[in-house]
């Protein structure tokens, strides 16, 4: 589904990423681990076309993503939610969800105008949909409040439902679970694995290994920039690279 | 006699609302002080006096020709001098001196067409209608005025609120960066919001041109001081802060002319606007200023 071959980025002499190639299967939820620094969340920012990589390509299917602007890769399928938080705190959690919907300018202002009630249909069926999509992370009882009343798990929950409005082929989630307690964490691996059910190709970066651990059926570990293993979570666990460079003697 | 005045301030005060509400919106979007607002106001002026003196059109139908225009007219600057900006990352008083330039450009343009002397709409142009209720005067153009801003007005509103392409706008408004992430064409945005910004400000143009039947190419000047003082009243970049602080400024000034001198006018505006920002800093709808988290 979603291939990552080769992927080089260095920042002045530091050289973050350094040929990673992996693929992500259709239908999984596969894990990206790694310590501070890793390169995680750089990857991410290439594969959405936010930075632009030394070498290396990306594919979602067949269809190239390197070099396209961060809207365009939007477009093509990839959704994702941010590390550090950024949702519209003063519209509604229903609007947050809407504004993530696909062709806002379709119809331009002259459209807006003139096809009122096509419009108005078309304005019925994506607020039912942000409606679903918030039920699906728990949230469609407080769609009509504003997002910045929202605490903190439940802003990284309507960052997802907002990421799953651009109807997204593979969905990229940045450590979904910090600063959630461990409830909210529960509840979170619960819902995510809701929607990786219903289709979606997803991709993480966690630090929680549980929630790695339990969630991912595969995993790929980055240290210094270097892909270390690839692999059922079962392997990772046993991969002694790994355990050196990431788990700890520990685990 | 107050009944009187407080029409004459409506109809004041809902002109100053639409010219404000172009200038908030692109404050809240653009997060630029636009000062060719005062300039593209003036153009939808003569837009409109052009259109009934050349092209013989009725002036209800030469309004929204002229507002259009004035729209064209901001989405230029927009292209030619904000753009550029933007791509470069410039200090944010930047683009407010360059729309300095482009306000002296196109004035100095309008006086090298038309002349510095005021131009009037041809006789008959202007509905001379009034009506009589009990000791109160409403022209017919006072009512047109005041249903016409208002109209516009709520049709912003409503399209803001209601459409996706509003909560678009909305999104940008309060994060360029993450709505450009999420897919939205932000450029398209800032296009749309900049051409109907100007729309409204042209519009603006047209209405005062009519009341006091008088167009000349410095005629957005006072009008500047008057949006920027009604929009820090309302709340930068509030839609309906714009629409209340322009409707009290008409009021403020309306009421200070007719009850103490025409000398006070702007003293008694301003010094009200002085007092209520001592209470409410950030304007009357205005949130703290937080964005870009």
């Amino acid at each position: 589904m979603l291939r990552i071959n080769g992927l080089t980025k260095q920042f002045g002499g530091l050289r973050v990423l350094d040929e990673v190639s992996f693929q992500v299967p259709e239908g999984i939820i596969y894990g990206l681990i790694g310590p501070n620094g890793a390169g995680k969340t750089t990857l991410f920012n290439l594969i959405t076309g936010i930075l632009k990589s030394n070498t290396g390509t990306v594919h979602l299917g067949d269809e190239l993503l390197t070099g396209l602007p961060p809207h365009r890769v939007t477009q093509a399928g990839i959704g994702r939610t941010f590390q550090n938080i950024r949702i519209f705190r003063e519209m509604t959690l229903l609007e947050n969800v809407m504004v993530g919907m696909h062709d806002h300018l379709r119809y331009g202002l002259a459209g807006t105008l003139l096809a009122l009630p096509s419009h108005r249909r078309e304005e019925k069926r994506g607020r039912e949909r942000a409606r679903e999509l918030l039920s699906w992370l728990s949230l469609d009882t407080k769609a009509t409040i504003e997002a910045g009343s929202l605490s903190y798990g439940e802003q990284r929950k309507l960052e997802l439902a907002r990421a799953l409005a651009t109807e997204p082929k593979v969905l990229l989630i940045d450590e979904p679970a910090a600063g959630m307690n461990p409830a909210e964490t529960e509840e979170l691996m619960g819902e995510i694995t809701c929607i990786s059910r219903r289709g979606y190709t997803i991709l993480l970066i966690e630090h929680d290994m549980r929630l790695v651990m339990g969630l991912c059926q595969r995993i790929a570990v980055l240290n210094f920039g270097v892909l270390i293993a690839e692999g059922a979570p079962a392997e990772i666990r046993c991969n002694p690279e790994v355990v050196e460079a990431y788990l700890g003697k520990d685990v | 006699m107050i009944a009187q005045q407080l029409i004459n301030a409506l109809t004041l005060g809902s002109v100053y609302a639409l010219f404000a509400l172009g200038f908030t919106l692109v404050f809240g979007v653009l997060e630029v002080i636009n000062l060719a607002h005062g300039a593209v106001f003036m153009a939808g002026a003569y837009a409109a006096l052009l259109l009934v003196t050349k092209a013989n059109l009725n002036i209800w139908v030469a309004l929204p020709l002229a507002m259009l225009a004035s729209g064209a007219l901001g989405l230029l600057i927009d292209q030619i001098v904000l753009k550029p900006l933007r791509g470069r990352r410039a200090h944010h008083l930047m683009p407010m001196i360059a729309t300095i330039g482009a306000a002296t450009l196109i004035t100095n343009a309008a006086q090298g067409i038309f002349g510095a002397e005021t131009s009037r709409f041809p006789l008959g142009t202007i509905p001379e209608e009034s009506f009589q209720i009990g000791t109160i005067r409403i022209t017919e153009l006072q009512i047109a005025i005041v249903i016409i801003s208002f109209l516009l007005m709520l049709l912003l509103m409503v399209i803001l609120k209601k459409t996706r392409l509003g909560k678009a706008v909305r999104a940008v408004a309060e994060n360029p960066q993450t709505s450009y992430l999420l897919g939205i064409n932000v450029e398209g945005v800032f296009r749309l919001v900049s051409f109907t910004a100007a729309a409204l400000g042209g519009g603006a143009g047209v209405l005062i041109g009519l009341s006091f039947n008088a167009i000349f190419p410095f005629m957005g000047q006072p009008l500047m001081p008057k949006g920027i003082a009604v929009i820090i009243l309302g709340g930068m970049g509030d839609v309906r802060g714009a629409m209340v602080g322009g409707l009290f400024l008409g009021v403020a000034e309306v009421m200070s002319v007719a009850y103490l001198s025409s000398d006070y006018r702007d003293a008694v505006a301003f010094g009200l606007l002085f007092l209520i920002l001592l209470v409410r800093p950030s304007g009357l709808f205005g949130r703290v200023l937080e964005r870009k988290a």
